[in-house]
């Protein structure tokens, strides 16, 4: 492949989250192989630093949440202020007097702030990551899988399982066969907490039968509308019912089972009820409905965890999930309405090879479509900050700045607005406030590279896709805060 | 005619009760006075109409939802009475006062013209005004400010992202809190080179520097000075007000309120839930003053919950839901459209309050009667195919 200094800058942008100092150069010997090079088998590289694993934030968690159920049961025996109770003062602290109701809430909420603080650091150390990667296609890869099957920080328990979700559920399996990251990600703390699965309880199960307790279809029903077949894939609601019940014991250890899981005697018999798997997965027998279930045309026979594992599969494995799925990577990687022949390529890859994401990429990297010069996608807000540290060759050092400037073009830390995760087109990041944010941003990032060289960084950070307008401008603005101001809001480092 | 005689000749009886009273807002809508003002507010989620708009004089109602049902007026934490056998949700205080005043309305079995249950496909309907999936690329307000205005009324959605119900060929802009633009002028008309081949960024960055210097009026002249606290809804209500406000104030806004998917704890979630959306209608009263008079405040979501309470204390993906109407220029009245009832031989599916009313009547009706939108550009252009859904046939304004 001969060297191309345009393609370089193309692959940087499209497929990666923007060119630091040299990288053009760099990259410019073999576009096609710099990104081939990074389908590995073990997934794409993890953000740095020291943070709890799945099993351990359960541990936290489960503290937490046995900590919570103490401290609502000393607000209902504390004394209330007043017969008209409104919800500010229900969340308002319980006026008693008994110091170990206090220190009880103070830890309660103690431990609340340390999770959040956690995943914000989560947060940072993945930004960090994307300014300083040299990996930036299987970075952008990794987060393009993990907004397809979206958890969001929008609820707290989900929230203090997103880092985690991330690295242990979409990493490891981004290049590997489709059916075993949806698998993971279905059964990962973040997910069953996010959609409500944790809790939902076969009505005809043993502890159906005693309780009144009954089936979530949150879960069910995402997972074929937003996870695989999508919402014209040909299922009816009898089957997003019947696969909630299939789903029901799918569930997170509770303290109880931590307990039992530290005493082995116990922990055999508990074995029968609940089945502690890794990862901070449990299944539980005695709220799993039994029976045969039949989705979408198959009959699945009874089966436990088995029975719901075998009908995400064929989810996963069924043509519609390959056609929309491919036709969103392409939407992300290359247009708001791609290409018919892109998206056939990518299928085509899908289908021969059985999911099998590794090939997915390949097939992404191979087609011509990729390498159109105009570039059609405005950034995401995210790769928007991540590509302008790039630029300047810095990386975020605190959280609170980047949450902010995110929080204000509209793109939140972990915080999708819904499980259908982030919107991918122009019309949802480029709107006029937006934009007005965008050029905050920019200017704030401008104001803090007190000694770059602008013409030098809009020189490296686009190579050839650099019009002359813009350097033009770039090399006339009065100081060098607007200098920067003008590439960072160009139109060509706004799209990619 | 009691509570728990709630049927549905009776509420269609009191549905017609108020058919044919004017008011002053509809002759303004086709003068050349100040235009009339709507906010559509979309509660995004699917909000759960049998908590908003109570019928606790349905006998099916406490049976079915269980712990999950709002008591009647009177009990604790009981529902705020509407007659009719209806209560609204105890979280809607401001919008309670507004019902005594004659300035609230609501519609208790609503849904769109298709049945679906993904939010996102359902959300696209409500948004786009078609009769079915993917039949427009832009968005009935929009469409409306066509309608309606000649080009002269301005549209504003409320969030960093324009949603879909005001994308299309009019401009709007659109403004969320956080955020002031510094230096301004140099940099922008600078920036308005870079663009001049590429319009939609040079388009939308003008207008939304447009509506900053809006907000940055209105917070010199009453002393504010800060930004808008994340929470703050009552905060966001008077904000959207001032932007609606004065020559160059907005006639047309969208906002959106996310978080009614109460799959599961349902109780705590619609609490604050509709804290936030009292506290948005009552921001924006008072911070309209007297145009407050001229306005109307829909309250719409893509379709209802489950009828059931589900196993984990919430409801599942439903069809019928509530829609509310608010503002100065409606016209008392009672509840639109019929009940259907919660018997068991009436849930559409065997699960979810039946809906005896397509959406898009009411949009029409409130376009119609207070926008001056023609009922052939409402069949033709606004919501393409819906003539054979007439506009809420009494006057709503």
């Amino acid at each position: 492949m001969a060297s191309s200094p345009t393609d370089a800058a193309i692959a940087l942008t499209r497929l990666g989250l923007g060119a630091r100092p040299g990288e053009i150069e760099r990259v410019a010997a073999d576009p096609r192989a710099w990104a081939t090079a990074q389908i590995r088998f073990q997934g794409a590289p993890q953000p740095s630093g020291a943070f709890a694993d799945t099993a351990q934030r359960v541990a936290q968690y489960v503290d937490y949440q046995s900590d919570a159920g103490l401290v609502r049961r000393d607000r209902r025996s504390a004394p209330q202020a007043g017969a008209t109770s409104t919800p500010m003062a229900q969340t308002a602290p319980a006026p008693d007097a008994d110091p170990e109701a206090v220190a009880r809430r103070e830890a309660r909420q103690a431990a609340r702030r340390e999770i959040t603080q956690d995943t914000a650091q989560e947060f940072l150390a993945r930004a960090q990551l994307g300014a300083t990667t040299d990996d930036g296609f299987a970075e952008r890869w990794a987060l393009f899988w993990a907004n397809a099957v979206t958890v969001s920080a929008v609820k707290f328990a989900s929230g203090a399982f997103v880092g985690q979700y991330e690295r242990e559920a979409i990493r490891p399996h981004v290049f590997g066969r489709f059916e075993d990251l949806v698998l993971a990600a279905e059964q990962h703390p973040a997910m069953l907490l996010y959609l409500d699965q944790a809790r939902s309880v076969g009505p005809d199960s043993m502890a159906g039968a005693r309780r009144n307790a009954g089936l979530n279809e949150n879960l069910a029903r995402e997972m074929m509308e937003l996870h695989t077949v999508g919402a014209d894939g040909g299922y009816t609601q009898a089957d997003v019912t019947e696969l909630a019940r299939a789903l029901t014991g799918w569930s997170i250890p509770t303290a109880r089972d931590q307990r039992q899981t530290a005493r082995p005697r116990r922990a055999r018999m508990a074995a029968a009820q609940a089945q502690p798997e890794a990862n901070g997965f449990i299944f539980r027998l005695n709220v799993h409905e039994p029976g045969d279930r039949t989705v979408m045309g198959k009959t699945y026979p009874a089966a436990g965890l088995a029975q719901g594992q075998a009908i995400l599969r064929d989810l996963a494995r069924h043509p519609a999930t390959a056609k929309r799925l491919s036709r969103r990577l392409a939407a992300h990687f290359v247009a708001d309405d791609p290409p018919q022949t892109l998206v056939a390529r990518l299928e085509d890859a899908w289908t021969r090879s059985g999911g099998d994401l590794a090939q997915v990429a390949r097939a992404l990297i191979e087609a011509p479509e990729t390498w159109t010069p105009q570039p059609a996608k405005i950034k995401t807000p995210y790769e928007f900050v991540v590509s302008t540290h790039r630029a300047l060759g810095t990386r975020p050092q605190r959280i609170q700045p980047l949450r902010q400037a995110l929080f204000d073009m509209g793109q939140p830390p972990f915080s999708a607005p819904s499980p259908e995760g982030w919107p991918d087109a122009a019309a949802d990041w480029a709107g006029p406030d937006a934009l007005v944010k965008r050029l905050n941003w920019s200017r704030t990032a401008a104001d803090t590279a007190q000694a770059a060289d602008p013409s030098a960084v809009a020189a490296s950070a686009l190579g050839p896709r650099l019009s002359d307008r813009t350097r033009l401008a770039v090399a006339r603005a009065e100081s060098r805060p607007e200098a920067l101001t003008l590439l960072f809001m160009s139109p060509e480092f706004q799209r990619r | 005619m009691t509570a728990l005689n709630m049927n549905r000749r009776h509420l269609l009886a009191a549905a017609s009760a108020g058919v044919g009273l004017a008011f002053a807002g509809r002759v303004a809508a086709q003068t050349n006075g100040p235009a009339n003002k709507l906010v559509v507010v979309i509660a995004r989620g699917a909000m759960d109409g049998l908590s908003v708009t109570v019928p606790y004089g349905d006998a099916n109602y406490v049976p079915l939802r269980g712990g999950l049902a709002i008591p009647a007026p009177g009990e604790a934490n009981g529902a705020l009475a509407l007659g009719e056998g209806f209560g609204l949700h105890p979280a809607l205080a401001g919008l309670h006062d507004l019902y005594g005043q004659g300035q609230m309305r609501f519609a208790p079995a609503m849904a769109l013209p298709v049945r679906i249950r993904s939010h996102f496909d359902a959300q696209d309907v409500l948004e786009n005004g078609g009769e079915g999936l993917r039949q427009q690329t832009d968005g009935w307000l929009n469409r409306a400010i066509v309608a309606a205005g000649g080009g002269s009324l301005k549209g504003l959605s409320i969030g960093a992202q324009t949603p879909l119900i005001l994308r299309g060929e009019a401009p709007v802009s659109s403004w969320a809190p956080g955020g002031q633009v510094r230096g301004g002028d140099r940099i922008a008309s600078l920036l308005q080179d870079l663009y001049v081949e590429d319009p939609m960024l040079g388009q939308n960055l003008a207008r939304g520097l447009a509506t900053e210097e809006l907000v940055g009026q209105g917070q010199n002249m009453d002393g504010e000075d800060g930004r808008l606290r994340r929470n703050d809804v009552l905060g966001l209500g008077r904000a959207v007000a001032r932007l609606m406000s004065g020559a160059e104030g907005a006639d047309i806004v969208a906002v959106s309120l996310d978080g009614w998917d109460t799959h599961a704890g349902q109780r705590a979630q619609l609490q604050t839930r509709l804290t936030g959306l009292d506290q948005l209608v009552t921001g924006l009263k008072d911070g309209l003053g007297e145009t407050w008079s001229r306005t109307v405040v829909v309250v719409a979501t893509e379709f209802g919950r489950t009828a059931r309470a589900n196993g984990t204390q919430g409801t599942d993906h439903g069809t019928g839901s509530s829609l509310l109407l608010a503002g100065g220029a409606i016209k008392r009245g009672g509840p639109i459209g019929d009940w259907p009832t919660l018997a068991d031989n009436r849930l559409f599916e065997n699960r979810d309050l039946t809906p005896t009313m397509d959406i898009r009547s009411v949009f029409k009706g409130v376009l119609r009667d207070h926008m001056g939108v023609d009922r052939a550009a409402l069949d033709a252009r606004v919501f393409p195919g819906s003539a054979v859904e007439a506009p809420v046939m009494e006057s709503l304004v």
